[in-house]
């Protein structure tokens, strides 16, 4: 069964589990919004002292951020008891592609080259990283919801606003892709 | 404990998003260059079976754990906030090849710089309630 669930999972059984998580959420009584934690956790820090944005009733959240360490947790459990040692299986065309850009071929989950130690060492490793989170954060916020709050329930409530969202999305992430990567890595 | 329910569910979510490497930052590269089937397949399957399970929730009025009716917000009706928000959250996930869920499922794998655009995902939130009311929504 462990060596069973430890291989990647086909894209029919993921798509109907992320289903599932939506459900169980809509059933506690709850909405699948994984962005919402970031104004939480402002809030949570005080920013409603200066701003009125984060002003809020922060706690009644309080579920979200539990959510959050779960998905930590899943996180840990996945990479401790659930591995099965292999690299991420991607396409040749994408490997070489992400070859000519400086990118060697995926050891495991995770390119080196941007999440390892190496990366955290320079100045645009972590500004990378830096921007590309900003960017996340104040989109996300704009949008008014990120993947799980737009693309999954969104879409899942036949919601225009959430077509919308997810179109500049996908819109984003193919500049991002197909423009600004030949720039910053060749 | 009222709030257990809560990690479990994000527990699942967490091994879900690990396991169909949805997390990884290379298949988000190759998703946003068609080169793969698997990114389309597994969204699509998600909100196939969560619009099913929406209109069968309104069709038949269930409800919750509490016993409230199970009731779904409409989005504000708008263009400019989901496009413009969308697009920079969009340049955003390609850069770092996590959206917020996996930005923290990936620090349970132990890479600890995707703390770096975790920080970056609470500054750039803090920077939208700075500036909120001077955008066009």
């Amino acid at each position: 069964m462990i060596e069973y669930i430890s291989q990647p999972w086909p894209w029919y059984v993921s798509g109907a589990v992320i289903a599932l998580v939506m459900v169980l959420l809509l059933f506690f009584g709850k909405s699948f919004g994984f962005s919402s934690n970031f104004r939480v956790i402002c809030a949570a820090c005080g920013a409603g002292r200066q701003v009125p944005f984060f002003r809020f009733n922060w706690k009644a959240q309080t579920w979200n951020l539990l959510f959050l360490v779960g998905a930590v947790l899943g996180g840990w459990i996945s990479e401790e008891f659930l591995q099965n040692g292999e690299a991420v299986q991607i396409s040749q065309n994408t490997i070489q592609d992400l070859r000519q850009l400086g990118f060697a071929a995926p050891q495991g989950l995770q390119p080196e080259e941007l999440f390892g130690a190496e990366a955290l060492g320079s100045v645009p490793g972590l500004l990378l990283l830096l921007v590309g989170g900003l960017l996340i954060g104040f989109g996300t916020r704009y949008a008014g919801g990120c993947t799980s709050g737009h693309a999954i329930s969104g879409l899942s409530n036949l919601q225009l606003p959430s077509l919308i969202a997810v179109i500049g999305f996908f819109i984003g992430g193919l500049i991002t892709t197909h423009l600004v990567f030949p720039l910053l890595f060749s | 404990m009222k709030g257990l329910k809560f990690v479990m569910t994000g527990i699942l979510f967490g091994i879900v998003m690990s396991k169909s490497e949805a997390i990884s930052w290379y298949l988000i590269q190759e998703m946003f260059r068609f080169q793969s089937f698997h990114m389309y397949g597994l969204m699509g399957t998600a909100v196939t079976l969560g619009a099913l399970a929406v209109f069968l929730i309104k069709k038949f009025q269930l409800r919750d754990v509490q016993g409230e009716p199970i009731q779904f917000q409409p989005k504000e009706k708008g263009i400019t906030r989901y496009l413009a928000g969308g697009i920079i959250f969009g340049l955003g996930w390609a850069l770092v090849g996590s959206c917020p869920g996996p930005l923290f499922v990936n620090l349970g794998h132990g890479y600890w710089a995707i703390l770096v655009a975790i920080a970056g995902g609470l500054l750039g939130t803090y920077f939208y309630g700075v500036v909120r009311d001077r955008l066009p929504h």
